[in-house]
């Protein structure tokens, strides 16, 4: 094998080997050189940069959620609360082909028409990542189910979730109001991160009004994730402040009697009190069942309940602006005593018309034939037209709108609630910037009665009430008493926030709530009927003509036709030496205000002043 | 099996009667056996925490170990003749084999590599990684060095042929490895410079044809190789992770175990390939500077061995073989640190896996051979 090596020179050899020898080794120290040059620029040079891509690799941020607040009547009972509820949920980024998902899922689980069409619809405005309920409220073998096969479902998952629950319904659905998915609109005018892993917002009612408190701060989870992204360990946490509940002035069971004295007519009631403006029942019926909004009510109820021409979604209450018509004559004759246009025992002479000099149109009194002599005590006990007609002319609508701008009509009365609307406070700068034309002296006339273009809410009616009963407190209406922090028990009042009335004369104000006296106690008074022998009421009764609210967007001119019938209105307080209870009242087509409006009032005094034996009917000789 | 690994424990006593110990017996080479021991031992260590802490991959790979440093032990014990009397055979069987892979070969990961012998598997191109340094070592010096013209060229087509087979597999790494172990051959025989040269710019030249002749997924990765952050979620994820576990260790290191890159397995194959991106993660750039060095003791050692070797067969050999494990370790680590493109090279005696580590360590035993089967030649 070995042959032709008789020219070979080993040493020659030898050392041609030698010297490639140290050419490799040289080589080879130069290369290993070359790594460690290069290990020097990773772990040296950019040693600080690679630290923050390996922590930006294993290190995630996790949104804890805060609990929602609760929210209580002024009792402690529970009007808002969050139930637990396993919901089976679907993450569209990580599911991929949704259909056949869902398809496979209504295989093993009954979905029904109502989860898949709630389901599209939600997941046309959800967040990227955001879990969407296919099926809420799963039951326990459903979850078992579900759970055997949940392999098969990549990104679909049973969650447990605080679902929130009004279990009063639509007896508060226009106080408390509802929370709802977090919409693209609703992120605007929040704070993203905030919300980051919350699920629900309030969308009306206090629930909105009070988000921020009732939300509380969200907590952030630092966790070590591996290349999966399953967690390995929590490195830092810093837990979730949950939102504070809410003790609402309002007492639900107040709330359900009004509500139940409405009988079959729609209308709005507000009862406050006057010592520091504390809401305490706010209803507007018809109401609404605020459950279905929380998870996405349906197109189609939710169709239904806009096309309602009862309109229950409509808050008449705080958006409700009616002409005030005669329950504004305190107002007035307390604006014409203050401003000296009339004393106590000024009086006209009624002969059942009104007309301005050198003008042949009559304003007409309710009553045919006039009330003769009449003084302001006479005029509000009996609801005069003409006195007031008359007021309202010598006044001045300039001085009458600077006078009633005190009890903030036209204005809003700054209830914790959103949404409320001023109304209308007639003035010459109204009337030219709403419809560009001058102040006819004519229309004075009309104000001084409440009508024309004049349009309260329930809501101002009553604050008014309340601020002419305590003798010129104007309170703000306050619906929150105070919020409660669950974990500490520590509470913080909402303090009431006042404005005062300025008083000319006390005695102008005694008059007033004389006269008010009158209207329930004197025999020709116009709410004599609700007279009650265990407590004094003071009250106005009001009708409004139903020709006025026509010309409102919220309400269509079919309806009008429908109902004819005017608006009754009726405001009270009670009792009327230390009143601790303020009433408006508006029975939508309730004719006559004494007759529909006033015992409707009286029905919720009497249950706020009389709470534990309701006086109805009055036993004869209870009280003298 | 075991005396090999152990022995290094049990030290000759310096009896002045007996003056060749136990290791000089066992023809096992006390400095290589050092390296060799402390870099396996070393690859233990940061491969407990790269496995994610299971015993039972360290233990396999421990028996892994044995097997190989017993193979260690068995052919050194070997006279170098045999292996020059057996080169050319051993060099046409595992041509025949890697043949017979191709046609009958046994599919692993998208590439035919293994040939099913029934009991077990044995993968032909690991042979080759022997023969072909050993067959151009045995045709070159078989005649007067520097190789002439006509030598060089069959030397050539010797690696060629081998290497092509093994491409076909496809496994660019050993193509690359067979291909270095021979070039080595003809560079230590003295090949001339301007022919080296002349082939660097030839190679040069011939990257578009061998570009041609790739696999989708080699393309790839020398793409990826080029600009890692064009698919950072895809191919590109190896070097970026890897870069990153590497950067983030600093000089110190996180501390054994404490790699987050590694333990959290953002680090793909932290236990095979990647595991010198786990090592210098956890131990810094000490750990890695404490691993090259000990290669490089190693290789040193190798060289020497080499130059001391007594006739040109076993000089050229023993230079080779040292070199392919060098030609490992730079390819693997210049790899991992994101300086070479991802060839399936793992690092030399401390990445898991059997097949490599039976064929470096038997190559270390030619060497350990070569060194103690020398005559004594008189001063």
């Amino acid at each position: 094998m070995n042959n032709g090596f008789e020219f070979k020179d080993y040493r020659r050899e030898g050392r041609l080997f030698t010297r490639r020898a140290l050419v490799a080794a040289l080589g080879v120290v130069l290369s290993l050189g070359g790594i460690v040059t290069r290990l020097i620029y990773l772990q040296v040079i950019r040693h600080d940069h690679f630290t923050t891509l390996a922590q930006d690799n294993r290190v995630k941020l996790v949104p804890l959620p805060p609990t929602r607040g609760l929210i209580y009547d002024r009792e402690g009972r529970l009007l808002a609360l969050n139930r637990p509820a396993f919901n089976l949920e679907l993450i569209p980024e990580k599911v991929g082909d949704v259909e056949g998902t869902l398809e496979r899922l209504g295989r093993l689980i009954e979905l029904r028409p109502t989860d898949l069409e709630r389901f599209q619809r939600l997941r046309k405005q959800h967040r990227r990542f955001e879990s969407i309920p296919v099926k809420l409220d799963v039951s326990d073998e459903e979850a078992a189910i579900f759970a055997v096969n949940q392999y098969q479902f990549p990104g679909v998952a049973i969650r447990a979730r605080l679902r929130r629950t009004y279990p009063l319904g639509a007896a508060l659905s226009h106080v408390v109001g509802y929370v709802g998915r977090i919409s693209a609109a609703d992120l605007k005018r929040i704070d993203p991160s905030n919300y980051a892993g919350t699920t629900y917002i309030g969308k009306t009612g206090v629930e909105r009004s009070y988000e921020k408190v009732l939300h509380g701060q969200v907590g952030f989870q630092q966790v070590e994730v591996n290349a999966l992204g399953k967690t390995v360990r929590v490195l830092s946490e810093t837990p979730p402040r949950p939102g504070e509940s809410l003790r609402l002035n309002l007492d639900s069971r107040l709330q359900r009697v009004a509500l139940e004295a409405f009988g079959d007519y729609n209308g709005a009631a507000v009862a406050l009190d006057p010592r520091n403006g504390a809401v305490l029942a706010l209803v507007s019926k018809p109401g609404y069942d605020p459950n279905p909004f929380v998870d996405g009510i349906s197109t189609k109820a939710y169709e239904k309940l806009r096309s309602d021409p009862d309109k229950p979604l409509f808050n008449r209450a705080l958006k409700g602006a009616y002409p005030p018509g005669s329950t504004i004559k305190p107002f007035m004759g307390l604006a014409g005593l203050e401003l000296g246009v009339i004393t106590t025992r000024t009086k006209r002479y009624c002969p059942g018309f009104f007309q301005l000099p050198g003008r042949d149109h009559k304003y007409r009194d309710w009553k045919k034939g006039g009330h003769g002599m009449t003084d302001l005590d006479k005029a509000i006990t009996q609801s005069c037209d003409v006195f007031f007609y008359q007021l309202a002319h010598e006044t001045g609508i300039d001085r009458l709108q600077s006078y009633l701008q005190q009890f903030r009509f036209g204005e809003r009365t700054g209830i914790d609630l959103l949404g409320e609307q001023r109304g209308i406070r007639p003035s010459r700068e109204w009337k030219r910037k709403r419809y560009k034309q001058v102040w006819f002296p004519g229309e004075t006339v009309i104000i001084g009665i409440g009508q024309g273009s004049f349009q309260a809410t329930p809501l101002q009616l009553a604050a008014a009430t309340a601020a002419l009963a305590n003798g010129g407190h104007y309170f703000e209406p306050r619906v929150v008493a105070e919020r409660i922090d669950e974990g500490s028990g520590r509470r913080t009042a909402v303090p009431p926030r006042e404005h005062p009335i300025p008083i000319g004369d006390e005695a102008h104000w005694r008059a007033i709530r004389q006269a008010m006296i009158h209207v329930v106690e004197s025999p020709h008074g116009t709410a004599r009927r609700i007279r009650s022998r265990r407590y004094r009421i003071a009250g106005k009764t009001g009708t409004a003509q139903v020709f006025s609210v026509a010309q409102d967007a919220e309400y269509k001119e079919e309806e009008v036709a429908r109902r004819m019938r005017d608006h009754a209105l009726f405001i009270a307080f009670a009792p009327v030496e230390e009143p601790r209870i303020a009433v408006a009242v508006i029975v939508e087509n309730g004719g006559h205000g004494g007759s529909t409006a006033a015992p409707i009032a009286r029905k919720i005094m009497d249950a706020w002043l009389l709470p534990d034996r309701p006086e109805n009917p009055a036993p004869p000789g209870a009280l003298p | 099996m075991n005396t090999g690994p152990t022995s290094p424990s049990g030290l000759p006593p310096s009896e002045p009667a007996r003056p060749r110990g136990l290791l000089a017996r066992l023809h096992l080479d006390l400095p290589l056996l050092t390296g060799l021991l402390l870099l396996c031992g070393y690859g233990l260590v940061v491969l407990y925490s790269a496995s994610g802490q299971d015993m039972a991959q360290v233990e396999r790979q421990l028996m892994r170990l044995g097997i190989a440093f017993a193979v260690m032990v068995g052919v050194a014990q070997f006279h170098p003749h045999t292996f020059r009397r057996w080169s050319p055979w051993l060099y046409l069987a595992g041509v025949a084999m890697l043949a017979l892979v191709l046609v009958m070969g046994v599919v692993g990961k998208g590439a035919q590599r293994w040939l099913d012998l029934g009991f077990m598997r044995f993968q032909p191109s690991e042979l080759v990684k022997l023969a072909t340094p050993m067959m151009i070592a045995w045709y070159l010096s078989a005649r007067p060095l520097p190789p002439t013209w006509k030598q060089l060229a069959v030397s050539l087509a010797l690696i060629l042929l081998p290497v092509l087979l093994i491409a076909r597999q496809p496994d660019l790494g050993t193509a690359i490895l067979v291909a270095a172990s021979g070039f080595f051959v003809l560079f230590l025989a003295g090949m001339s410079w301007r022919l080296i040269a002349g082939l660097g710019v030839t190679a040069a030249a011939a990257a578009p044809v061998l570009w041609h002749f790739m696999r989708d997924y080699q393309r790839k990765r020398v793409l990826t190789f080029l600009n890692p952050e064009s698919d950072p979620l895809g191919a590109g994820y190896h070097i970026i992770q890897s870069k990153i576990a590497i950067g983030s260790g600093g000089i110190y290191g996180k501390g054994w175990l404490n790699g987050t890159q590694s333990q959290l397995e953002f680090l793909p194959e932290r236990h095979t390939d990647f595991i010198f991106a786990v090592l210098g993660e956890e131990f810094g750039l000490l750990g890695a500077l404490l691993l090259l060095s000990l290669s490089l003791f190693v290789i040193l050692r190798g060289l020497q061995i080499a130059a001391q070797a007594q006739d040109s067969y076993n000089r050229l050999l023993a230079g080779s073989l040292v070199l392919v494990f060098f030609v490992y370790l730079f390819v693997n680590t210049g790899m991992v640190s994101g300086m070479l493109p991802v060839v399936g090279v793992p690092l030399p005696l401390v990445s898991y896996g059997g097949t490599s580590l039976v064929t470096l360590l038997a190559s270390f035993g030619m060497l350990m051979s070569i060194h103690t089967h020398r005559k004594l030649l008189p001063k």
